[in-house]
């Protein structure tokens, strides 16, 4: 759906995207995750037509992007970063001036204002004009915007910024209901989480250029970091046959039990490791198995966390 | 897809029916420079032409009749200059974004903030005729009711082609701007000397040199004399002096306008096509 290959753009002598490829297939959610200034917006400008495509070769939905810009225009929706709405215009006038623009008939038009309004819950607030909108009902218009064409694929550049932890999860299931009904999503984000719980996959962006690119499984697999927790009937012994099995990579011992980094997947080495200490004729009376977080997989791959979470050293310093 | 200029004056009139206090308050202008410059001067100029013996066949009028069409020129200027700010607000706050990521040509843009500019101007010009006629100007003397709403017409030919070629001129600015307070300052600094030289207030015959070649180009002068032609007539004599406009003279204003407002929109449709937001 998305087919981008060395894509490179410079902001006059400053490389902001430097040579990206990556594709987005049909149906997909496709996240870009990185910190502020990675040139996420960039991409997504680029993409959009906003900025023009300096080099490289990029595909939307089946249209050439140099070639057939207009037809790209036609076939995709687009959610900016920044609010772009006119505070003096009303819910539903924002919606028709965009059916407008894109030149639905009338009759298209308002069948699908009403239907965006009651997908995004906005019914009540049809004639309040914008700027009495709190910033979450902004979202949500300017996402039931983004979809008044029935795009092919929907352009979201960090959709739930700024917005607080329970408006952001019902945008997430908002997004997912439309990516059900055949949107393909392509988001930008620097929230862990939020690429984590809603992509199907996702590149990982920093300093312009992609570090990896996998589904979330696949990426948190390859840190081959799986922590497994076990409690047995004899916990020296298992120590011991565990500290010289290969497949560990460190161990250490618990008040209660053994915690055994694995190298690979642990879904995969537990039942074998299982075996290994019942074949010794030991009981084993608790375990559990815990897959790397996306804030691990980020610090793996970029060798920093995301420059947000160092914001907590101001909190802990204002504790009593 | 050829109408889609419909689209960006559909939005620009429902935000100016919406501030009906920014539309009262643009006639508060003109109506205060009748009001007050109008018919203060008037009784002082008034009085020095009637010693200048009439001009026979030229029928004489009144200062305020005279600056009348000026007040009408200047409004429609400063509306004009001020048409294309929603873009500027479009630009930093609003909708420019979704308008240039969408598949209107980009001369669509200008087209329909243009005709949203011209559509002000008319009901402008027109609440201000009413006005001065409540106020003692003498337009249209003599005129039977075709003869007035041919009159009427001729001159809303007149501000339309005007204002184009100003709304495209604010269109450039806008686009090209950072700040609405540099826009402000820009169109300050073009009001001024577009509206001292020009024969909105006086006549131009006694201009030093240099003034009246800017007057000749200056489109607000050549809007002024279409107005009085339609307005007050061909021969007339206003503040002691004679007045007389051909028919031929008139075309040559209008083409002055019609050129002014092409290479306005020129200049629009390069920056437009320039034009990079993100
Ligand atoms: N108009 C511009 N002119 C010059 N440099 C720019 C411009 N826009 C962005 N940049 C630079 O390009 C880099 C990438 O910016 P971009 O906006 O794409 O980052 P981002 O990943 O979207 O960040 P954020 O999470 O803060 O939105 C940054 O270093 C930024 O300073
Ligand atoms: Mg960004």
């Amino acid at each position: 759906m998305i087919d981008v290959r060395n894509l490179v753009y410079r902001y006059g002598a400053f490389t902001a995207v430097d040579t990206i490829s990556f594709q987005v297939f049909k149906g997909e959610i496709f996240s870009f995750l990185g910190p502020n200034g990675a040139g996420k917006s960039t991409v997504i400008n680029v993409l959009i037509t906003l900025l023009t495509l300096q080099e490289g070769e990029v595909s939307i939905a089946g249209y050439d992007l140099s070639r057939e810009p207009e037809k790209v225009r036609e076939s995709i929706g687009i959610v900016f970063q920044e609010v772009t709405l006119d505070r003096d215009m009303t819910v539903w006038e924002i919606l028709e001036f965009h059916g407008r623009l894109y030149n639905l008939g009338k009759t298209e038009r308002r069948r699908r204002i009403d239907e965006l309004l009651s997908l995004v819950e906005l019914e009540e607030k049809r004639d309040s004009l914008t700027k009495e909108l709190s910033g979450g009902m902004k979202r949500r218009l300017e996402i039931a915007r983004g979809l008044m064409t029935r795009p092919r694929v929907l352009f979201l550049d960090e959709p739930t910024l700024g917005l607080d932890p329970q408006t952001r999860i019902r945008m997430w299931e908002y997004l997912n209901q439309v990516n059900r009904e055949g949107t393909t999503i392509f988001l930008t984000t620097h929230y862990m989480d939020e690429a984590d719980q809603l992509s199907d996959r996702i590149s990982i962006i920093d300093h312009g250029k992609i570090i990896v690119t996998g589904t979330t499984w696949q990426l948190k697999n390859a840190l081959g970091e799986d922590s497994i927790y076990i409690e047995t009937s004899d916990d020296d012994a298992a120590q011991e046959m565990l500290s010289t099995d290969s497949r560990v990579t460190s161990l250490r011992r618990k008040k209660k039990g053994i915690l055994v980094m694995v190298d690979g997947d642990g879904t995969r080495l537990l039942p074998a490791l299982m075996d290994t200490l019942l074949a010794a004729g030991l009981h084993i009376t608790a375990v559990n198995l815990k897959k790397p977080s996306m804030d691990d997989v980020f610090v793996h791959y970029t060798g920093r966390e995301l420059r947000e979470g160092g914001g907590g050293t101001v909190y802990r310093g204002r504790r009593p | 897809m050829n109408t889609g200029f419909m689209t960006i004056y559909w939005r620009d009139m429902l935000r100016f029916f919406r501030f009906r206090t920014l539309l009262i308050s643009s006639l508060v202008q003109p109506a205060l420079w009748m009001a007050f410059f109008g018919i203060a001067m008037s009784s002082s100029f008034d009085r020095f032409s009637m010693g200048v013996p009439a001009v026979p066949g030229a029928e004489a009028v009144g200062y305020l009749t005279f600056m009348a069409a000026g007040v009408i020129a200047m409004t429609t200027l400063f509306t004009s200059l001020f048409g294309g700010i929603v873009l500027l607000f479009d630009k930093n706050w609003g909708l420019m974004r979704e308008i240039l990521a969408s598949p209107l040509p980009r001369s669509h843009i200008i087209i329909g903030i243009a005709l949203s500019g011209m559509t002000k101007s008319f009901i402008q010009a027109i609440i201000i005729m009413v006005f001065g006629l409540v106020l003692g100007v003498e337009f249209f003397r003599g005129l039977s009711p075709t003869g007035i709403l041919v009159a009427v017409a001729g001159i809303l030919v007149f501000v339309g082609m005007f204002s184009l070629g100003f709304l495209f001129l604010s269109a450039t600015i806008s686009i090209s701007m950072e700040s609405p307070e540099g826009l402000q300052g820009i169109i300050t600094l073009l009001t001024m000397p577009i509206f001292f030289a020009s024969n909105a207030l006086y006549p131009t015959d006694a201009f030093p040199a240099i003034l009246r070649d800017i007057s000749v180009v200056n489109p607000l002068t050549h809007l002024i004399t279409g107005i009085r032609y339609f307005a007050i007539g061909d021969n007339f004599t206003a503040i002691g002096i004679h007045f007389t406009h051909t028919p031929g003279d008139i075309l040559a204003s209008f083409l002055v306008l019609i050129a002014f407002a092409g290479v306005m929109f020129s200049l629009a449709w390069w920056r437009f096509s320039q034009a990079v937001i993100t």
